[in-house]
């Protein structure tokens, strides 16, 4: 029986010739789009090509570039003159006549701009360190002319939030920067053209009138406004670089450069801690079948395109301080890309071009970013995983998420924005919020409220514990009231953070590429988990003794005795990271959010676990004063001694539904761990990341290498420019790693065997 | 046996290491059977010498096999012999043999003991349809000798079920322990065999393989 296909007519029928027709056809709805057309791919990757000469010269040029840019100390050029804007720079170029997608954040590759609508002093401080200087003129307009969010949010500050965060019991808010963690349905411009889009942001600002104008319509409606006028700006930008965007993309590499120009003008608008992409690989293979059939493209002009577009995404650049370098090292941008998962008709998402995408990272050579991130179901096709697994035990570049976890919550057309932060793409976004210190509370429910490291009084005052050996049940009966304490400073200095966000720094072409009615999660996050509960552990299962400076306050411990340490598989303990993940998200729960958002938790440090360990005095499991805390969910360093698996188990335990903003876990395995051959390497990684998954873990990093290839790497950068390594929820380059953090990674397990 | 090269010689005491009852230890498996089922893999024991313990490992291997249905891996020297244990042998899968020296007196010295029984052990394998593989240590000097390695592919070739024939190259990992034993290591300055090493012998030992099923 034959389908009748309905033709699509009209001003489109062009630029859609081909596509099947359904609701995505009116009214804007790319899922529905991708529902209709995508072609699932279960094969393997034998009919990937190498790169092209083109691709070859170009990443020739970036590689120059990125040597240089080491050479001048990190800093290439940064343009002090222009604050950055969707058009405020004319069209950059790496070599015009060999580009096949074009357009940089200014109008030169590895310039930066400026971008103080976040802070001027961020842009003082960082261009100072670089050795740049911003003109009196622009410091001038905004500090007196153009207020920016971190003057908003400081001006709303009390002094408890102000204290909490100066002695680090909450740290790396984004106050001074882009809150970023935002995905705009990039797909959408290559899909409708601008000019759709802007006739349906116009009809969504009329249908914003409501039965008054209170406050929350008021805001919308001049967002709304916003956002048309940023996407006018959008196609201004195109025709800069002489192409004209307000029409649908009517071929694969008009869809790439579309959709690349709505990326595009996000990260010249925002320097967002996180820009990612969303889950763009598919959508687009769409336009890569519909040319390979009508014989327009071959499979080696087809690598030349997502070879080309990803080339743009691996040079996105932010200017940002050292300061900031501390929380975030390595330059990260999080130009996160969501690869495979299924559809929830139990199909693949996996297409030709999620290989594509991968292969980059052979054509290009490793690289953090993209971050890419394979959405992991145990229904993913063999050939799939069995690359995917390839991939990692060559680069060590990509990251994993569990796709059957997060389905059921978020359907088949979420991307992950960061590290672990999974959002339904264009119809939810989130406030972004840092993370609060577990562990120095538990040191502040010890101490009364007194900081270990100042002495100030910090938390409230509540009576310290002065008994000479720690007490379970009364420590805990002190640290339920301080974390406490520690959900509400925390929750205040977000709402006060995203309320001036919205108003100084909004993400006007972000927030374009979105619905009108969206959902907003207040995402908060903790760290110090597991030094948190291996000391509670301690406190329990062994005699802990404090040792007390002149001021009473605890500045070391002693331990008689073992006791049992989280990443064991050993319940004892490992339930006690559960609960802290349970007992803290639910007092999150208790606060009234910012524009109502929707709370939600991430238990990831991204590389801030070794600011926040400095920033922590002894803790009682035994991790001296300033030492770096574990990242995000992973057990402490060297301690998770009874295998990967025992290791895994553990973190596997954490309840997602208590942590929905994401539980990160990074592994680093040795190669000869996995198996001697390749062919049971790869089939032992697939079959450690099925049964990881299948007990409901959310994340993983995974490394494979060994401890002595990096430590060669420090000794000698300049034999590994492009060594790549898993950190908390991102890729990094390692030798951009400051030593202190190059030590942090050569000290975490290596997992020797299973 | 009390291998010069042995990379755990802290399992030599029967004296140390921890009891455990069966169950205790079928509770240290439970937790992962998911990964067990992911990877299509099964149990292995290996030692020390986990036919000195036969009886309580063919118990487990029985109550895997019952409650989970896991494959069951021996890893063994062949020094007991499998007649006396054969209700052990009813419930193992794959035996992995190791196969010490194939010259009986340079056996002798590297071990202490004949390797007569282990030999033995491959045969009775062979004869009653069970699945091995044989793997075999190699020690620059103490195993390069042409004729023993072809000798060894020629008795290899003798044996039905085998699966698969490896070489382990020697590593020097296990020094450590020794030291840490306070007991003199044999091997001392001892160097790892180069990739060329272990070619040579793998293709000797094929030559002798090929002869004898020819």
């Amino acid at each position: 029986m034959s389908v009748i296909e309905k033709e699509i007519t009209g001003a489109n029928s062009e630029a859609w010739r081909g596509f099947k027709a359904g609701k995505w056809t009116n009214h804007v709805d790319t899922k529905n789009f991708i529902d209709e057309n995508i072609t699932p791919y279960t094969g393997s990757e034998e009919f990937l090509e190498g790169p092209t000469q083109n691709t070859t010269d170009l990443w020739k040029i970036v590689s120059q570039l990125s040597k240089e840019e080491r050479e001048r100390g990190g800093v290439w050029d940064v343009d002090v003159n222009t604050p950055g804007s969707i058009t405020s720079h004319g069209a950059g170029y790496l070599d015009k006549a060999k580009e096949q997608i074009v357009g940089v954040q200014t109008d030169a590759p590895f310039k930066r701009a400026i971008q103080p609508y976040g802070g001027i002093r961020m842009v003082i401080d960082a261009c100072k360190a670089y050795g740049f200087e911003v003109p009196d003129a622009i410091v001038d307009t905004f500090t007196n002319v153009r207020k920016t969010h971190n003057q908003g949010v400081f001006d709303a500050y009390t002094p408890e939030i102000r204290a909490a965060r100066k002695s680090g019991i909450v740290t790396g808010l984004p106050d001074a920067y882009g809150r970023g963690r935002i995905i705009g349905d990039y797909r959408r411009v290559a899909l409708y053209g601008v000019d759709f889009l802007m006739k349906q942001k116009q009809r969504e600002h009329n249908e914003t009138v409501g039965d008054g104008m209170d406050e929350n319509t008021i805001r919308l409606r001049e967002e709304i406004s916003e956002q048309y006028r940023a996407l006018g700006e959008l196609k201004e930008m195109a025709k800069m670089h002489g192409m004209d965007i307000s029409k649908p993309a009517a071929n694969a590499k008009e869809a790439f450069q579309w959709l690349y120009f709505g990326y595009l003008a996000a990260v010249k608008e925002q320097n967002g801690a996180a820009m990612s992409l969303g889950r763009v690989s598919s959508f687009l293979d769409i336009y890569v079948q519909r040319d390979l059939a009508e014989g327009t493209l071959t499979e080696q002009t087809a690598q030349e395109l997502v070879d080309h577009f990803v080339m743009k995404l691996r040079i996105v650049k932010f200017l940002r301080t050292p300061d900031y370098n501390e929380l975030f090292s390595g330059d990260p941008t999080w130009v996160t890309e969501s690869i495979g998962g299924m559809s929830v008709d139990g199909t693949t998402r996996v297409t030709k071009s999620s290989f594509r995408f991968l292969h980059t990272l052979y054509n290009l050579g490793p690289a953090p970013e993209p971050n890419l991130t394979v959405l992991w179901s145990e229904q993913l096709p063999e050939a799939f995983k069995k690359y995917c697994a390839k991939v990692s035990i060559e680069s060590s570049s990509i990251q994993y998420e569990n796709d059957d976890l997060m389905r059921p919550i978020y359907g088949d057309d979420y991307g992950i924005a960061c590290c672990v932060s999974a959002m339904r793409i264009g119809k939810q976004m989130q406030f972004f919020g840092a993370r609060a210190n577990l562990a120095k509370t538990l040191l502040y429910a010890i101490n009364g409220g007194k900081d270990e490291k100042s002495g100030e009084q910090i938390g409230p005052e509540y009576p310290a514990i002065t008994s000479e050996y720690l007490d379970y049940d009364e420590v805990m009966k002190r640290y339920t009231p301080m974390m406490e304490w520690l959900s509400k400073v925390y929750l205040n200095a977000l709402n006060i953070i995203h309320y001036m966000h919205d108003k100084y720094s909004y993400e006007r072409i972000e927030m374009a590429l979105h619905d009108r009615d969206i959902l907003r999660t207040m995402a908060c996050g903790i760290a110090g988990l597991s030094v948190t509960a291996d000391s509670l552990s301690a406190i329990k299962y062994a005699k802990v003794k404090p040792i007390r400076n002149e001021q009473g306050i605890a500045i070391d411990f002693e331990i008689e005795g073992e006791y049992p340490c989280y990443g064991n598989n050993d319940d004892r303990v490992d339930q006690i990271a559960v609960q802290l993940v349970e007992k803290f998200m639910g007092m999150i729960r208790k606060h009234k959010t910012y524009r109502d958002s929707m709370p939600t938790q991430s238990v990831l440090t991204i590389t801030s676990n070794v600011v926040y360990g400095k920033k922590t005095g002894t803790t009682p499991d035994g991790r001296k004063a300033g030492e770096p805390f574990a990242p995000g969910a992973n057990p402490m360093h060297g301690r998770d001694k009874k295998g990967a698996l025992a290791s895994l188990s553990s973190v596997a335990k954490l309840p997602y539904e208590e942590s929905l903003d994401g539980i990160s876990n990074t592994f680093s395995i040795v190669p000869k761990a996995l198996g001697k051959e390749e062919e049971t390497r790869k089939s032992n990684l697939v079959a450690m990341l099925d049964g990881y998954f299948g007990s409901n873990a959310h994340h993983l990093n995974v490394n494979v290498f060994d401890r002595e290839q990096l430590m060669d790497a420090m000794e000698h950068p300049e034999n590994y420019p492009q060594l790549t390594i898993r950190v908390s929820g991102y890729a990094v380059n390692f030798i951009k790693l400051t030593r202190e953090q190059q030590m942090d990674v050569i000290n975490r397990t290596f997992h020797s065997n299973m | 046996m009390k291998c010069q090269y042995c990379h755990n010689p802290d399992t030599w005491n029967f004296d140390g290491g921890k009891e455990m009852t069966v169950e205790e230890v079928l509770s240290e498996i439970e937790p992962y059977l998911n990964y067990y089922r992911s990877s299509g893999g099964g149990l292995t024991i290996s030692g020390g010498e986990p036919t000195l313990q036969a009886a309580f490992v063919a118990e487990i291997f029985r109550a895997v096999k019952e409650r989970w249905g896991l494959h069951t891996t021996l890893d063994s020297n062949g020094f007991n012999n499998p007649e006396k244990i054969q209700y052990l042998m009813d419930v193992t899968d794959l035996v992995l043999l190791d196969i010490k020296h194939i010259d009986n007196d340079k056996h002798k010295v590297l071990t202490g003991v004949s390797n007569e029984q282990t030999l033995r052990t491959a045969q009775w394998l062979s004869e009653h349809g069970k699945k091995m593989w044989i793997r075999h240590v190699f020690v620059p000097g103490i195993h390069e000798d042409e004729n023993n390695l072809r000798d060894l592919g020629s008795f290899i070739g003798t044996l039905q079920g085998v699966e698969k024939f490896e070489i382990l190259p020697y590593h020097q990992m296990g020094i450590y322990k020794w030291k840490e034993l306070g007991r003199e290591y044999p091997l001392e300055g001892v160097p790892s065999p180069t990739d060329e090493q272990v070619q040579r012998a793998y293709k000797l030992i094929e030559e002798g393989r090929s002869m004898q099923t020819i």
